[in-house]
């Protein structure tokens, strides 16, 4: 009782502490805070449109998020997540360049091929790390590059549109390929892939032995081996869900809301989905509602530099605070009841 | 001079390490403290190098109270410890090693220093050498020069016999007697009575976190014991099981831990068996254990269980075949950290099934709390147990059919009553035809359970005993790597 | 060719001050995960503070204060919380990134002055050396510096020894009389001044100015080369200046249409070279070749700090 009431207590804190923060910041810019926040609130969901905007931003934030649960559970820091949302939507875009065929034909095996390919490219980190000791920060961090630098040359080296090379990114796919919206932007299959991969993760580490032992190799892996777990089929399985997750999330990305690839499209969601599980203390059932804030926050954000002149990285340093203030209050709470622990014992 | 420590307190979490220690200690003293392993003397000699700062309490060298807030005092103080592992950086050089901490000196005259003060004791080093490529006991002689160096009047040792050979022991005591007759402190801290009994001119027992008597040596080695152990050992031989078939069976095994080598070993347990392995600390019982369980690879010879080949077979496989191992470091290697009892239980359950049946599964761990009279609930998590309660959870997490069972320290840190209860369970698993092999350093534990004594010595087997005729002098000479038979 | 090594040389100078902040931190025992937020952040200071004072010099010295604090942050979220280094590290770059561009805007694309260029004279005049060496900046003669000073005061000096000890194993450095935390907090907070000068060798030289992600990727390349230096001055510096040739070699391809993918794949190579140094260390055929051949070993130890990212605490 007294831990829950500690949690929400710092969560308080930091968010305090960052609306501060925030705040201080617009100050000092010039800006009205209480203008920029209400002027993020109608950017992110205050139309229609812009609420599209902010959902299908949501989609792959939410699928990399809920596969770094399953990572950080493994007691793996998957910083590699980047290059595995990339490497989906490298896959889908393939597909959806050369595979032609009816409409839910193309996009069901795009959304597969991308999950296959997040899959591939977590798998490789994790055999990296379980038979080559290359510890998985740095691999992961490797393979991001590797994945970015395969993007940018296919834009501009063998997809590139025709005629041109230009870094904007390749021809849009073909019409079939798209994921179908409602409204302008707004794909239901995308939301419901997330809401879906985000309860399957609950469940997951939940209710079933795959999730328990999981837990178990990350928290201790000598003992869950000693206990009879094979340690190194979880923490690859873990990669691979994770991967697969973060396939799909590129795969959205590039066949539901690019409809092309361009050398950004990670949109930067991996690295963010660590922001997202850090302060959702990696518990699942906290993704979604974070993931949706932070989003807000992104999107929303850019309205304050077509309004306010700001630069919209505004949103970003909005979110880093939040992570960094929760953290460091949580490790400040921590170190308070450990000293309480001692002076009990002593007195 | 005189040291004098009084009134030491010092409690980690719920475990009083020291609970209110008194030593005193003359110059010229070879002074041994003796207690089994857990009774609180590497607490307290790192309460007086300054590793620790006590509770409570206070240390004074000659008539004056130390102030000690870090190892700097106590090496401003002339106290110097070495460190049961000693504390040496690996890839740094012999002479980087010796110069790392030490007041201003250029490298020529350190090498020099270094070259005298080896050739005093009969040491040698390369002093450009890396530590690494050091034994443990040059490690140790290393260190021990180092602290002379830098003045150390009052010389700390813990457990330094482990994991050395004969001959760096005998240069050690040797080293260690001309230190005392030089007129310094040397405390030697040990829970081998051979090697205070050889060693020491003094000697204070310690038990439970407290001193519980002092001697002048020689003295009867059974005082020493009574003190230890708090009664005169009665050693009463466990009635013999039913003894089966072989249930494991070594033939030729090699095996190589980069520590200890095992070359050559042929053994076989029959189902219904207790094998004790004693040794030193590092002399191959933990090698073989780890060998029969597939933990470590053998490179000669084949082991069997029951008639199944399984040289061949990984760790998982072996138990399967009904191998299981329970290594000494419980939270490091046997239960999880922040997972309940109901998660352990589960997670050795090796359930095919894809959903946890967590009703069931709560009310399953409560049975079994009740039957193994673990003191916690079924959401305790395993941290939270003790050291006794977490064994038992490690033995309830054992299925009640398995071939053999190997243990390591099955009671090492166990109150009494713990320790009666896991060799109860062990019991009623030897009569229903398991066979236990066990490493322990206690020798009464030894002596009590075992129907037969492996006893090791550097790295082979050194005799074979039959325990209900050995008693605890002869088995104390044996682990010495003396045989008086 | 002088020239081009000249030109090699000075882009090389920012990622040694970055890399031997960084290994100074680690060898110490902290991982300063932050650097590409910091050395972005004190790229935008340092242009920034020049900016409005006129002055190189405070525009350096801001750029070394933002990068040390943020250090010093991580040293104390380590040291004092005991909290995981990476995850703070990780938060930091990226808030540091978006502050950057954040509070930068004002600066992007506006005229500053930068660091003068300064020939030696004398040593300038030698044939080849002349020009590849001492025909730059001070920018750039303050990483041969660093360099330099960083070798020797790691392998030749009393606190160097020290530096590694506390890194290599706390506890036996704590029971020498060391102040394991202390030294801990002071070598984390200079190699974060030390990654605070690449950002301002950034700006204020190699880059010529402040954009919005001017610096993007080093910090982390920084990383790589550590690793794949093996922690030790000099073949972390090398994987600098190997760095470096990439990157000019990738800017000569740039015109040739045909081999446009391969200048794009250039700058991934560091990354690719890290992976393959760390894969190859710990196989056991090189363990055993550094067995047989300590000499060989000693030139291609990879080991990391053994204490590296491990809080030290007494009992």
């Amino acid at each position: 009782m007294r831990a829950a009431w500690n949690r929400a207590g710092s969560k308080t804190i930091a968010v305090a502490l960052a609306v501060l923060v925030t705040a201080a910041l617009l100050l000092a810019s010039g800006a009205s805070p209480i203008e920029s926040f209400r002027l993020i609130w109608q950017g992110s969901v205050g139309s229609g449109p812009k609420a599209a905007d902010t959902l299908m931003a949501w989609v792959p934030l939410v699928l990399a998020a809920s596969g770094l649960v399953v990572t950080f559970a493994a007691g793996l820091w998957n910083i590699g997540v980047e290059g595995q949302v990339v490497m989906g939507a490298i896959a889908a875009s393939w597909v959806a360049r050369e595979f032609h065929a009816p409409s839910a034909a193309v996009i069901t095996v795009a959304l597969i091929a991308g999950i296959i390919g997040g899959l591939l490219w977590g798998l490789f980190a994790g055999v990296l790390r379980v038979y080559g000791k290359v510890n998985e920060i740095f691999g992961g961090l490797g393979l991001d590059f590797v994945a970015t630098g395969l993007v940018v040359y296919l834009v501009i080296g063998p997809w590139k549109r025709a005629g041109i090379a230009s870094t904007s990114g390749t021809d849009p796919f073909p019409k079939e390929a798209w994921l179908p919206t409602v409204g302008d932007k707004l794909a239901p299959i995308a939301i419901v892939l997330a809401v879906l991969a985000v309860i399957a993760v609950y469940f997951l580490m939940r209710g079933t032995f795959f999730g328990l032992r999981l837990k178990a190799v990350g928290a201790n892996p000598a003992s869950a081996y000693i206990i009879g777990l094979s340690t190194s089929r979880y923490l690859l399985s873990a990669m691979a869900i994770c991967g697969g997750l973060a396939g799909l999330g590129g795969a959205v990305q590039a066949i539901g809301f690019q409809h092309k690839l361009v050398p950004a499209i990670s949109g930067g969601y991996g690295f963010l989905a660590i922001l997202v599980v850090l302060l959702a203390g990696f518990r699942a059932s906290l993704i979604a509602p974070i993931a949706f804030f932070f989003v807000m926050i992104s999107v929303g954000g850019t309205q304050l530099s077509l309004r306010l002149g700001l630069n919209s990285s505004l949103g970003g340093v909005v979110q880093g605070t939040l992570v960094l203030l929760t953290v460091l209050v949580g490790g400040w709470q921590v170190r308070r009841a450990r000293q309480r622990v001692r002076l009990e014992a002593e007195g | 001079m005189s040291l004098e420590l009084r009134d030491i307190h010092k409690h980690f979490g719920r475990v009083r390490a020291n609970d209110g220690v008194t030593l005193r200690v003359e110059a010229g003293e070879l002074h041994g403290l003796l207690g089994e392993n857990g009774a609180g003397k590497s607490t307290l000699m790192k309460v007086l190098s300054g590793f620790i700062e006590p509770d409570s309490g206070t240390i004074s060298l000659d008539e004056t109270t130390l102030q000690m807030r870090s190892p700097r005092d106590a090496i401003a103080a002339g106290i110097g410890m070495l460190h049961q592992d000693p504390l040496v950086f690996l890839p740094f050089s012999v002479l980087d090693n010796f110069l790392l901490g030490s007041p201003p000196i250029d490298r020529d005259s350190a090498r020099g220093e270094l070259d005298r003060l080896a050739a005093d004791f009969g040491f040698s080093f390369d002093p450009d050498a890396p530590a690494r490529t050091l034994t443990v006991g040059e490690r140790q002689q290393l260190e021990i020069v180092r602290l002379l160096w830098l003045g150390a009047k009052v010389l700390i040792l813990d457990e330094p016999t482990t994991g050395i050979s004969a001959t760096q022991q005998s240069l050690l005591f040797e080293a260690l007697r001309t230190l005392a007759g030089q007129g310094m402190i040397v405390i030697f801290v040990s829970h081998k009575l051979e090697e205070i009994e050889v060693l020491c001119d003094r000697v204070t027992v310690m038990r439970r976190g407290r001193t519980v008597g002092e001697a002048t040596l020689p003295v009867a080695i059974d005082t020493l014991v009574e003190m230890m152990f708090g009664e005169a050992v009665a050693v009463t031989g466990r009635p013999p099981g039913v003894r089966g078939g072989p249930a494991l069976r070594l033939d030729g095994i090699a095996a190589d831990d980069r520590l200890t080598r095992l070359e050559d070993l042929t053994l076989e347990v029959r189902a219904g068996e207790v094998l004790g392995l004693a040794g030193l600390e590092g002399s191959g019982q933990r090698t073989l254990l780890r060998a029969c369980a597939g933990l470590l690879a053998t490179t000669a010879g084949t082991i069997e269980v029951g008639d199944r080949d399984v040289t061949k077979r990984d760790y998982h496989q072996r138990l399967a075949a009904g191998v299981h191992y329970l290594p000494a470091g419980r939270l490091e290697e046997g239960l999880i950290r922040g997972l309940t009892i109901t998660e352990h239980f589960q997670l050795a359950s090796g359930s095919n099934r894809f959903l946890v049946p967590w009703a069931d599964a709560r009310g399953d761990a409560e049975k079994r709390i009740a039957k193994h009279s673990i003191k916690g609930a079924s959401d305790t998590t395993a941290e939270a147990l003790s050291g006794g309660n977490q064994q038992r959870l490690l033995l309830a997490m054992v299925p009640p059919d398995v071939k053999v069972l190997l243990m390591e320290h099955p009671t090492r840190g166990l109150d009494i009553a713990s320790a009666d209860w896991v060799w109860g369970q062990l019991i009623q698993r030897v009569e229903a035809g398991t066979a236990v092999v066990f490493a322990s350093a206690d020798l009464d534990e030894l002596l009590r359970y075992s129907d037969r004594i492996v006893v090791f010595f550097a790295g082979r087997v050194f005799k074979m005993l039959d325990a209900s005729t050995a008693d605890a002098d002869q088995l104390g000479h044996l682990i010495g790597g003396r045989d008086v038979a | 060719m002088d020239d081009t090594i000249a030109t090699i040389i000075a882009a090389a100078a920012p990622l040694i001050y970055a890399t031997m902040g960084e290994t100074i931190a680690e060898k110490a025992g902290v991982i300063n995960l932050s650097l590409d937020g910091s050395i972005m952040l004190s790229a935008m200071a340092g242009f920034a503070l020049t900016y409005i004072t006129g002055s190189v010099i405070v525009g350096f010295l801001a750029a070394t204060a933002v990068s040390a604090v943020i250090a010093a942050l991580i040293a104390f979220a380590s040291i004092e919380l005991k909290l995981n280094q990476i995850a703070v590290g990780f938060v930091l770059t990226l808030l540091a990134t978006k502050l950057s561009s954040f509070l930068g805007t004002a600066y992007v694309g506006v005229k500053g002055t930068h660091v003068p260029h300064l020939a030696i004279p004398g040593l300038s005049d030698m044939p080849f050396v002349g020009t590849v060496l001492f025909n730059h900046n001070l920018s750039v003669y303050g990483s041969y510096v660093v360099l330099i000073g960083t070798y020797l005061f790691l392998y030749r000096t009393r606190r160097g020894l020290e530096l590694q000890g506390i890194g290599e194993r706390p506890e036996a450095a704590f029971a020498r009389g060391i102040a394991v935390n202390r030294l801990r907090y002071i070598y984390t907070v200079i190699g974060g001044a030390l990654v605070g000068l690449a950002g301002a060798a950034y700006s204020l030289d190699v880059k010529f100015g402040w954009r919005e992600n001017l610096t993007l990727n080093f910090g982390w390349i920084a990383l790589a080369i550590v690793i794949f230096g093996g922690w030790h001055p000099v073949r972390v510096a090398f994987g600098c200046y190997l760095f470096g040739t990439l990157q000019v070699v990738a800017l000569k391809l740039q015109p040739v249409e045909a081999l446009q993918g391969v200048s794009q794949i250039l700058p991934i190579m560091p990354f690719v070279l890290m992976i393959f140094t760390l894969l190859i260390v710990y196989l056991d055929w090189f363990r055993r070749f550094g067995d047989r051949h300590p000499a060989w070993r000693r030139l291609l130890a990879s080991d990391p700090p053994a204490g590296i990212g491990r809080v030290f605490e007494r009992e």
